[in-house]
């Protein structure tokens, strides 16, 4: 739900390392008060578009405007406003957790009170425990609580649930959306593609540098025209032969007792159910695989093997 | 500067939580002190200028502090923290940087002046150490040679890449000068050709500062090392300015 100020503005944005074109030209909003996604491959861009977003690093070529500030020129005013949770930090190892967020809190102009987000977080229980001493998740999690610190208009979540075990994802997806309810706004990137497309209003795929899909993730799916698939286990006696010409079913199989029907359209469902109902077919069992933002991800993202594929 | 005085002390109890820098600061001078100091005890002796072991050695157990808080602590932390990610997320705040390098000084000035304070008062109670110098001057001397050292460590900090490199390259001069220096060993016993050496290490200049300045000579008279040490910090901060890095 973009609004009239964009939170974020990039025009063009370019940056390399040496030779290597991390972020080549790429342009696009984020509406204030939008939950925003960024996903791509390793090696895609995202922590470097993400890391001139903050102004940690310093583009090559493009416009960029946060809150309607510069990074390069409004550094401390855009750091004043902003939380920010890095892909790669770490605190010194002795220090400890309440240590952590006491100092960080004083480093802001309207620090939010730090005990209610270690509980929000659930790390209340490590708050005097040493930073080295804390599980993968745990630092994953006072890192979070460190980017809310000063309760900032803009959250960059540079790759949120790493390393957080289901529940935890899941509190964070509600801690999210919490945040945006008051109205602030969250950048994130992630791995998890059913996180993004339960999170984020809109999402970003980006590969090579390169902006290859930016939308819903309701659009990015339909876009992806994949057909659906009926399952379902029918009688011995069973003949698929009819469904064939049902509308939309594109092919039809049978396996023993397995049925399977894929084809496209939102009526599809309706229409084979409907058509096996009214033959008097009992059936048993019957699901769905529809395509989801993984699909979309593996197709836009083909080419690219490991370690961000050839270039 | 908000958060600033925090960080400074959050700092000071990281310092303290580890065993090796506060051994080095706390510990080992006064090891030293209580060693010499019931071998040889404290009677003036011709051989010390009618002074006695302790009057001597305590202002340059003072140096020995001054350089393992700088070539060692400095540069170790100042180098792990880089190599580890927490100095560019301290930068991810509005702290401004300056204030995260001064922290640094200020917490590593604080514990070798403990570390001072702490060697002299046991010194006193214990080996009725005395002192002829102005206080003054030895608090300007002290802190002089604080931040020429503080510097250097800056400065390897700045130029090692890895915090591995910067503990070795900390080493590798700290022991010639703790050694070479005569701020453990007096310089008294030296043989000629290692108080030859010992005019080109840096710390000797702390020692003979410190000392000069314990029996109440002017600070006139100490010019050459006062020149030594500034050049040292003029170099240290030239140099961490153009090539420090905060990642
Ligand atoms: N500081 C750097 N120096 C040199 N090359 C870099 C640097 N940072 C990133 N790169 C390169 O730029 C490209 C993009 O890296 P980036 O970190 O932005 O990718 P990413 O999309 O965040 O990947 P991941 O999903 O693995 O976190 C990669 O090929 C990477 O090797
Ligand atoms: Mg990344």
């Amino acid at each position: 739900m973009p609004s009239a100020t964009p939170a974020i503005e990039i025009e063009s944005l370019a940056k390399s390392y040496g030779r290597l074109r991390a972020v080549d030209g790429i342009s696009f909003k984020v509406g204030t008060g939008e939950i925003f996604g960024m996903v791509g491959p390793n090696g895609a861009g995202k922590t470097t578009t993400i890391e001139c977003l903050e102004g940690m690093r310093f583009p090559d070529g493009g416009v960029v405007r946060v809150l309607g500030l510069d990074p390069r020129k409004d550094g401390q005013e855009l750091r004043e406003r902003t939380g920010v949770q890095l892909q790669q930090s770490a605190l010194p190892d002795d220090m400890r957790v309440w240590e952590a967020l006491d100092l960080f809190a004083s480093y802001y102009r309207k620090p939010a009170a730090w005990q209610p987000l270690l509980d929000r977080l659930e790390i209340a229980d490590k708050r005097n425990a040493r930073f080295s001493k804390l599980s993968g998740g745990q630092k994953q999690r006072l890192f979070i609580a460190l980017a809310l610190v000063n309760d900032p208009e803009l959250v960059f979540l540079d790759e949120l649930t790493t390393g957080l075990d289901p529940h935890a994802r899941r509190s964070m997806w509600d801690l999210i959306r919490a945040i945006r309810e008051r109205g602030k706004t969250v950048f994130l990137t992630t791995h998890y593609m059913e996180e993004a497309e339960h999170l984020c209003d809109r999402v970003l795929v980006i590969d090579h540098g390169r902006i290859v899909a930016l939308d819903s993730p309701a659009n990015l799916v339909r876009g992806l025209r994949s057909e659906i698939r009926i399952l379902f286990t029918a009688e011995p006696g069973f003949d698929p032969a009819p469904l064939r010409s049902l509308p939309g079913v594109a092919r039809v199989e049978k396996n023993g007792e397995k049925v399977i029907v894929a084809g496209q359209g939102d009526r599809l469902i309706v229409v084979v159910v409907n058509a096996l109902d009214a033959a008097g077919a009992r059936f048993r069992d019957l699901r769905t695989e529809q395509p989801d933002l993984e699909d979309v991800f593996l197709a836009l993202t083909a080419e690219s093997g490991l370690d961000g594929g050839l270039r | 500067m908000k958060g600033f005085w925090k960080l400074a002390w959050v700092e000071i109890k990281l310092y303290l939580r580890q065993p090796e820098a506060a051994f080095f600061t706390l510990v080992f001078p006064m090891l030293l002190l209580f060693l010499f100091g019931s071998i040889y005890g404290n009677t003036p002796n011709p051989f010390f200028g009618n002074r006695g072991m302790v009057d001597v050695s305590t202002p340059a157990y003072l140096a020995m502090i001054i350089g393992s808080t700088g070539l060692m602590s400095m540069a170790i932390t100042v180098s792990s923290n880089r190599e580890k990610g927490v100095l560019r997320r301290y930068r991810a705040t509005p702290l401004r940087p300056a204030a995260v390098l001064a922290s640094q000084v200020i917490v590593n000035f604080l514990m070798t002046l403990f570390g001072g304070v702490l060697l002299i008062a046991s010194a006193r109670l214990v080996f009725g150490l005395r002192f002829e110098g102005r206080p003054l001057d030895v608090l300007l001397g002290f802190t002089l040679s604080c931040l020429s050292f503080f510097a250097v460590g800056f400065l390897l900090a700045s130029v090692a890449r890895t915090a591995r490199a910067a503990n070795i390259l900390g080493m590798v001069l700290y022991f010639p000068n703790l050694f070479l220096s005569g701020a453990t060993i007096p310089k008294q016993i030296f043989p000629p050709a290692v108080k030859a050496v010992s005019k080109f290490i840096p710390l000797t200049h702390v020692v003979n500062l410190l000392q000069g300045l314990w029996i109440g000579n002017p600070l006139g008279k100490h010019l050459l090392e006062i020149a030594v040490l500034a050049g040292l910090l003029v170099l240290g901060v030239a140099v961490s300015a153009k090539a420090f890095r905060w990642e």
